[in-house]
């Protein structure tokens, strides 16, 4: 038989058997696209938590007032220290430690902002110009801060894309002119672009301030957190060490701060995630699975139903291979493209999707279209084979009386 | 051409065995017209389904142009099958979903003949027993007769030397059943080996040859007498 007469014979079947060939098309898409649609949404959630934590790159680390027991967890959300980290610490430690290339302090609180008669009650920042290095965010318009003293207050501010659109408005010119944070005046320097958001912070609709501002405006001397950019050379576990070395010293020999690093939380995070992502893969192959066993269903009553057309392809002079290579030929093409309606089906959800979630990637990882494709044709060779097996070893005329 | 030496075939049906071929000897030469009558079960139609290597014989030699079959693998009787026997059906057996053409071409195209060849043939086969105007209609489309006729023209496409028939008429009415025969026997008269298996006497008296069978057994046979 000729392989393009063995195609087409195979192809004729699938389309004049409309109703069975639909049925198999849609087991198998809907498998194969359950697979790659569930395994991009768990891919995605990982790369979107791995993003959000990112920003602080692996020369970051955090130091936390408070003392962790547990290193390499989340950090404690307030720190019930026993002494604040203070603004002359931060200093110290960039002055002092060759292996801390910038610092910034952060204090966080919430104030009211104001501009003329409007006002909103916004979550206030107050950090230093090496903020938007260490954490990479840019500005919109303007400049950053620029003074070179870490306790420089003076009465600048950078403010975000919301916070402007809502104060001034959106084509509002801004730079220059002059805010109030409580009792706190000054002017505005910048804007800062996009949500620069972390960790569920959204800074557009923040305001910057200078942290000595902050801590004038919040009555504190200690800092939310100080975040630490590490020189290149020396190891994030050695500069750790020497980190809180120094910060005991300064806190008379009490071990009272917490030195968090990125890459222990993002590791930590990429090993509960990637189990996440297979889990999730894992019930999509179970999907896959079911669809595999619809196709088995459908194949048994169809090869049942043409078992007389196995008898008969047999009296016409097709030997046992020959029928066996037809019938599953239609099963391999039928799987074939019952994948490809899959794959096509779940890009078109996934470009839905991200429409509708445009913070998230939705991109499955490689191996799951591979993988799901694979088993779906799989699936259709052996669950074809079964009955076309049993079909084929009957005698022809038995084969021939049966239908 | 045909020479069957002591063929026996036992069938079980849950405990019982039926004997449908018991010790059965037969010679026939090419371009004999035979027919097969006897009562249900008297193992008629598992006679022309062994001489059509349809099924596989218990014991016993069955020749076919000089060609001792039961020594052939399963692809060696599919071959055999393909090239030197042609089979019609009480029940048409034709492919629903193929239309009478693709039906016809079916034979040539499991042993690869070209397309353009397959589809001349089958124009041929269809002219000569006159459905050539009905080569796209699909199977349910077509009366009972021109079903038969398409199934004849798909038997006899690759130029069998043995036509097997069982029951060619069972199924239509007297007239379309007389056009089948006349031109199975019309194919006979050209030199095609013909058995047919019928319930019909009329048709089975037609034969040159008339062979009777009763429990598994050639009870009568006209060319003996």
């Amino acid at each position: 038989m000729r392989s393009w007469d063995l195609v087409l014979f195979s192809l004729q079947s699938l389309i004049r058997y409309r109703f069975r060939s639909a049925m198999v098309l849609l087991a198998i898409g809907l498998g194969v696209a359950a697979v790659v649609v569930l395994t991009a949404l768990g891919d995605g959630a990982r790369r979107y938590v791995m993003d959000e934590f990112s920003f602080l790159g692996k020369d970051i680390l955090a130091v936390l007032p408070g003392r962790n027991e547990t290193t390499g967890g989340l950090p404690p959300v307030t720190g019930v220290a026993a002494r604040d980290i203070t603004l002359d610490e931060a200093y110290l430690l960039k002055q002092r430690l060759p292996a801390v290339l910038d610092v910034a302090p952060m204090v966080v609180g919430s104030a009211e902002v104001s501009y003329q008669d409007r006002a909103r009650e916004v979550l206030v920042l107050g950090s230093t110009g090496s903020l938007l290095d260490i954490r990479q965010l840019s500005l919109a318009q303007g400049r950053n801060f620029t003074a070179s003293d870490i306790r420089d207050s003076s009465e600048e501010c950078l403010i975000g894309e919301t916070l402007r659109d809502e104060l001034f408005g959106a084509s509002a010119k801004v730079i220059g002119e002059n805010l109030r944070i409580a009792d706190y005046r000054c002017h505005v320097i910048g804007v800062l672009a996009g949500r620069g958001d972390a960790m569920g912070t959204d800074l557009s609709d923040a305001v910057l301030i200078p942290v000595a501002a902050a801590q004038r405006i919040f009555n504190t001397q200690g800092l939310f957190r100080l975040v630490v950019r590490l020189a290149p050379g020396l190891s994030v576990e050695r500069s750790t060490a020497l980190i809180l070395a120094a910060m005991t010293q300064f806190h008379q020999g009490e071990e009272d701060v917490t030195v968090v690093s990125p890459d222990a939380m993002l590791s930590s995070f990429d090993q509960v995630l990637g189990v996440m992502t297979l889990g999730v893969g894992l019930i999509a192959s179970v999907s896959l699975l079911v669809a595999g066993v619809l196709v088995m269903n459908i194949a048994l009553i169809s090869v049942g139903q043409r078992t007389d057309e196995i008898g008969l392809l047999k009296a016409l002079g097709a030997s046992t291979a020959q029928v066996a290579k037809i019938f599953l030929l239609e099963s391999v093409i039928s799987s074939f493209i019952g994948a490809a309606l899959g794959l096509l089906l779940a890009l078109i959800i996934l470009i839905l999707a991200t429409q509708i979630l445009p913070g998230l990637t939705l991109r499955p990882p490689l191996w799951a279209p591979l993988v799901a494709v694979g088993i779906a044709i799989a699936a259709g060779l052996v669950f074809a084979w079964l009955p076309v097996k049993k079909a084929t070893a009957l005698a022809p005329i038995q084969a021939l009386q049966k239908g | 051409m045909i020479e069957l030496d002591k063929v026996c075939k036992t069938f079980y049906l849950g405990d019982q065995s039926v004997h449908a071929l018991d010790s059965v000897s037969l010679h026939i030469n090419q371009g004999e017209y035979i027919s097969v009558m006897g009562p249900s079960g008297s193992g008629k139609s598992t006679l022309l389904n062994m001489l059509g290597l349809l099924d596989q014989i218990d014991s016993g030699r069955y020749c076919l142009d000089t060609v001792d079959t039961t020594t052939l693998s399963e692809p060696e009787r599919a071959a055999t099958r393909s090239e030197k026997i042609g089979f019609v059906f009480q029940a048409y057996h034709l492919i629903p979903r193929l239309s009478a053409r693709e039906n016809i071409e079916l034979p040539m195209m499991l042993v690869g003949v070209p397309p353009k060849e397959r589809r001349h043939l089958a124009e041929q086969a269809m002219t000569r027993l006159g459905i050539a105007d009905r080569a796209d209609h699909l199977p349910r489309q077509l009366s009972g007769g021109q079903r038969q006729r398409v199934a004849l023209a798909r038997a006899i496409v690759r130029r069998p030397k043995l036509l097997l028939a069982d029951e060619p008429t069972g199924n239509l009415d007297s007239r379309s059943g007389a056009e089948v025969i006349d031109l199975i026997e019309e194919l006979n008269s050209e030199g095609i080996t013909l058995l047919v298996v019928t319930h019909d006497p009329q048709l089975g008296s037609r034969a040159h040859r008339k062979i009777t069978m009763v429990d598994g057994r050639i009870a009568s046979d006209s060319s003996g007498e």
